[in-house]
């Protein structure tokens, strides 16, 4: 095989130049290979699956909890939340990935910075553009996708390191781990709040009297008016905390 | 060339800002016409929902009205399209469709000028004014129509900048809006007072009080409301007095 190959000429060669020019082909043919790997390899499942759950942004490392709070009350606009920061950090995460050997290291914030912004701006013109109903809900929580440290923190941590490929699985981890969240707790915030999912009346229709209503409500139950206030969102990514580390027990810090 | 240089990283930082600029410039001009013309349709949509023109026949069948529906049918029902002066009469100069209320709103009352829509539906006439006011943490703005006596409320529609989800950003539904059917603008007195968003009101369905029930936990959004339609609709007492008779609604 063509790695053997090059070991035995690494261990034949006689002088020291021919040395390190063959370890330097072996070098590159090893890290060209390692991108060839099969391309949902285990590695790269890892780079998807970890942050849904042992690496989750919001409940483990404890990012993007501003934008969590704030349009978590319906799940419908927390579901095309999710899918605006996929794009956003999927493709911001390839475009550094590309840059990383380009960008200066002094100003590489600012250029993460731009790029996310650059691209948030694209998203939110074409919403506005062919989905306008979806970008009217939305409004101003697009924008504030730029300031969501998540994406700022993959950019940082992960895509001025690792290849494009890998940069993409990440960002799109990374963001669906954030929208799981978001979309548990929309839909506690929604069916507790103000009893409906999507804007259904799931648990029967509230009428102004006992006898006008229908469901839960004919036998006396009331909306939880807290669920709908934002400091809700907090106890409930805190019970989805709570759980996660109940049932997985290395994640508890040593005291 | 060295990548810690100053000249690098300016060079890198110009040319970043130039690509960056010219793309976001292009996608914005190129967007610019699919844009306004959704805005535009989404007015018309308003408008018509308004004066209970929710589905247009299309081929026989009722279709919902939707944004390009409402543009295809805004000319058929909307009789007028007028921009009022303070005093009462048309200003011909100003093409009122394109008015924007909130450039209109930070001028002084005697240089505004008052978009008006008068609407044909069914044989039945209707005067729909344009709303814009203040929330709790922004603008609100909507219509509210009129039938002919320019006293009974037709039907409104509200939409807001950034008012809270779940309680004042409520405002847009139709349960909250449908509390406004029939009410009156004029109380027993005939004076101009709009209907009152009134928090803990238990008048239910008395259509002659000028007052509907608030939102819970929206107490500030519909003062907000209150304001909006009484501080609007009293520029437009000139031109409806010239108008019509007014048959003010007495108890």
């Amino acid at each position: 095989m063509a790695k053997d190959k090059l070991h035995k000429e690494v261990e034949n060669s006689s002088t020291k130049e021919e040395l390190d020019a063959k370890k330097k082909e072996m070098i590159l043919f090893l890290s060209s290979s390692e991108e060839k790997e099969h391309f949902l390899s285990k590695a790269n499942r890892k780079l998807l699956s970890d942050p849904l759950n042992d690496d989750n942004p919001i409940t483990v490392q404890v990012l993007g909890i501003c934008s969590a709070l704030a349009i978590t009350v319906q799940l419908q606009p927390a579901i095309v939340m999710t899918l605006a920061v996929i794009v956003v950090m999927a493709f911001s995460n390839m475009i550094v990935s590309m840059l990383r050997n380009l960008i200066p290291s002094r100003i590489r914030i600012i250029v993460q910075l731009v790029v996310v912004a650059a691209l948030v701006i694209l998203v939110d013109q074409i919403l506005k553009a062919y989905a306008y109903d979806v970008s009217k809900q939305l409004s101003v929580f697009v924008g504030l996708i730029i300031t969501n440290c998540i994406v700022m923190g993959r950019l940082e941590a992960f895509a001025l390191g690792n290849g494009v490929y890998k940069s993409f699985l990440d960002g799109v981890g990374n963001a669906a781990g954030y929208g799981v969240i978001l979309i548990i707790v929309a839909f506690f915030r929604e069916l507790l709040g103000s009893g409906k999912l999507f804007g259904y009346e799931v648990l029967g229709h509230k009428g102004l009297t006992i006898e006008d209503s229908t469901g839960l409500y004919a036998l006396g139950y009331q909306d939880n008016g807290l669920m709908l206030l934002a400091p809700m969102a907090l106890i409930v990514v805190g019970i989805i905390i709570w759980v996660q580390r109940s049932r997985n027990r290395k994640l508890i810090e040593e005291a | 060339m060295n990548k810690n240089s100053n000249a690098y990283t300016f060079i890198f930082a110009i040319l970043m800002v130039l690509v960056v600029a010219s793309v976001l410039a292009f996608t914005a001009t190129s967007l610019q016409p699919t844009q306004d013309r959704n805005v535009r349709q989404e007015t018309m949509q308003n408008i018509l929902f308004t004066v209970g023109v929710d589905s247009v026949e299309v081929d026989g069948k009722l279709e919902y009205l939707s944004r390009p529906l409402a543009e295809k049918n805004f000319d058929k029902y909307i009789k007028e399209t007028i921009a009022l002066n303070p005093d009462g009469s048309v200003n011909e100069s100003v093409d009122a469709f394109n008015v924007d209320l909130s450039k209109e709103l930070n001028k002084p009352v005697d240089k505004q000028v008052f978009p008006l829509y008068i609407a044909e539906v069914k044989q039945e006439k209707y005067y729909i004014v344009p709303l814009r006011g203040t929330g709790l943490w922004g603008a609100i703005w909507g219509y509210i129509s009129l039938k002919d006596d320019v006293n009974t409320v037709k039907g409104v529609i509200f939409d807001h900048k950034s008012e809270t989800a779940g309680l004042g950003g409520e405002i847009t539904k139709m349960w909250f809006r449908q509390r406004f059917e029939d009410e009156k603008i004029f109380d027993s007195n005939g004076e101009l007072v709009g209907v009152s968003v009134v928090k803990g009101y238990s008048g239910g369905g008395d259509k002659d009080d000028n007052k509907i029930d608030a939102i819970s936990g929206a107490t500030i959004t519909g003062d907000g409301v209150s304001n909006m339609i009484s501080e609007r609709l009293k520029h437009y007492l000139p031109y409806f007095k010239e108008q019509t008779e007014m048959k003010v609604a007495t108890k």
